[in-house]
């Protein structure tokens, strides 16, 4: 089964180097376990732009958006036996946030595939 | 949280850190199947102690020191060398002072030992069977219990072969090494044909079967991911994933919706994955950056390749296709190739070309039983005209198959054959 990880914040915080460190390696450890497919974060939101359709009108916004309350920082996608175990490493990676990013809130949310996925 | 559910969430996360277990292990006992045991061991006190006391906050952390403390035990029982005790003593307490630091679990470079495990695992002295058994329990970190369910086979078949192939390990003082030199690819290829045959088993698996079967190409996919990254220098590594991903790419297109297998060429190409074509397609390029393009995986690789990159089935280049099944011929020779030879031949010649290579393989004994050499002899001579011939040869192929799908449809293609025969003698042209 394949599954997305989609790390959400509201608080923008740059990662420690402590914290990259510590990605870097667990990402190099699951990229030999052949369980990591692919994985990338990504710049601010106010770099980015979004492209609507609103009442039938499509309308193109450039950031910073106002509203956006939690901003998705990163994602990774893996190949994974069941939903346990994408649980069983989302916790881990949370867990790093936790020891190397101190004051830190956010939300590592893992969705499944449909039909496979990539 | 029901008692199964504990326990998939337990086996969840030792199968996170079940790699690292089996090689750190292996390193200590510098015994593979040992290691193995043990890291069983750690498995069943997780399920044992965890409902209990709740998941440790660092779980890999548990696991690590509850596995060493076995081994070392082990040790003990079997009064090993005194200074070895102490190297493993003195590392077990440099590890419980790094233990609140999650990231000592992360400092491992495991890519050497894994090598070594896999190398182990699907050493050539091991039937195929009990290699595939072994691979999978070992690397994956598959139970036996799911390991029978994807062969179909009873578990208890499989927990024997698995028990015996350890003991064939411990016994050839196979154990714990790892191969060099030339020995090295001869070793190599051991490996790649293990996981191929894994992925094999779980292509075949039949839409609606358990989920566990098709779960198998998964597998397989993940050991050829493991082997690219940790002998990123072997061609053929890269030239098995390549054939697999492009293999895997038709997984939506290969059968219809009630199950029944669609042929490739008559296949919906726009459910062919491209994005699983595209990373099979820089595995083989990688393969051919390393010199590998001659590799028997790199040019099967490179046959489906060509197809993957037709837009629909007549654009395929057939001249292209021919010219890697002689490659492919001249590296493995198989007469099974050569046939796929003569279909490509014939596709790319004319159907004159391709029989004459299947006619001088109709004396093959290899191939006497093989439904498919009469099955193409009889596609060529009905392209040519030959309806009678043509009749006899689907004739002679549907006594041969042994699937009854496959009989049924060669026995309509005989029936049309000797239709066409007589048609054709009393209005010729009516085509």
């Amino acid at each position: 089964m394949k599954f997305m990880f989609i790390v959400k914040s509201a608080h923008a915080m740059a990662p420690s180097p402590a914290l990259l460190e510590a990605m870097h390696k667990l990402a190099n450890r699951e990229i030999k376990a052949g369980r990591m497919l692919d994985n990338g974060g990504l710049t601010p939101i106010a770099e980015g732009a979004q492209v609507r359709i609103i009442d039938g009108k499509l309308s193109v916004l450039d950031g910073p958006f106002v509203e956006a309350k939690e901003v998705i920082g990163g994602y990774a996608v893996f190949e994974l036996h069941s939903k346990e175990e994408a649980v069983a490493s989302a916790v881990e990676f949370m867990q790093l946030h936790k020891d190397f990013l101190p004051g830190w809130e956010g939300t590592c949310e893992l969705r499944a595939f449909a039909a496979g996925g990539p | 949280m029901t008692a199964a559910d504990a326990h998939r969430a337990i086996l969840a996360v030792w199968r996170i850190e079940q790699p690292r277990l089996i090689t750190s292990l292996a390193r200590l006992l510098r015994d593979v199947p040992l290691a193995e045991d043990l890291t069983q061991e750690t498995l069943l006190a997780a399920l044992e102690r965890w409902p209990s006391t709740g998941v440790p906050e660092k779980p890999g952390a548990w696991l690590m020191a509850t596995a060493k403390h076995r081994a070392l035990d082990h040790l003990r029982r079997g009064r090993m060398l005194e200074r070895k005790h102490q190297l493993i003593a003195w590392d077990m307490e440099e590890e419980q002072q790094d233990m609140s630091d999650l990231d000592c679990s992360l400092d491992d470079d495991i890519g050497d030992e894994l090598l070594r495990l896999i190398f182990t695992a699907c050493h050539p002295r091991l039937s195929r069977e009990a290699r595939t058994a072994l691979a999978l329990r070992m690397i994956c970190g598959l139970t036996t219990e799911e390991i029978a369910r994807a062969f179909l086979q009873p578990e208890a078949t499989i927990s024997q072969r698995i028990v015996r192939a350890k003991r064939t390990l411990s016994e050839s003082g196979l154990a714990y090494e790892t191969p060099r030199g030339e020995e090295l690819s001869e070793r190599l290829s051991s490996v790649l044909e293990v996981v191929y045959l894994i992925f094999n088993e779980g292509y075949t698996a039949a839409l609606g079967q358990d989920w566990l079967r098709p779960q198998l190409c998964n597998e397989a996919l993940r050991m050829g991911r493991v082997l690219t990254s940790i002998a990123s220098h072997e061609p053929e590594a890269h030239g098995l994933l390549a054939l697999m991903e492009l293999n895997a790419s038709r997984a939506a297109a290969r059968t219809d919706a009630a199950g029944e297998p669609i042929l490739m060429l008559d296949q919906n190409r726009a459910l062919w994955d491209q994005i699983q074509i595209r990373r099979g397609m820089q595995a083989l390029g990688r393969a051919r950056e390393l010199g590998g393009a001659g590799g028997s995986y790199a040019l099967q690789a490179a046959i489906i390749a060509c197809h993957a990159e037709a837009g629909t089935a007549g654009d395929t280049d057939w001249p292209r296709i021919a010219g890697f099944y002689a490659e492919l011929g001249a590296v493995v020779r198989s007469p099974i190739v050569e046939l796929n030879r003569a279909v490509a031949v014939g596709m790319a010649e004319g159907p004159e070309a391709g029989l004459a290579i299947v006619d001088r393989l109709v004396r093959e004994p290899a191939l006497k039983t093989y439904h498919l050499l009469p099955s193409v002899r009889g596609d060529f001579l009905y392209r040519l005209g030959r309806y009678e011939e043509a009749g006899a040869a689907f004739e002679a192929a549907a006594a041969l198959a042994g699937n009854q799908r496959e009989h049924a449809l060669l026995k309509r293609r005989a029936a049309e054959a000797a239709d066409t025969a007589s048609s054709s003698v009393r209005a010729p042209g009516a085509f």
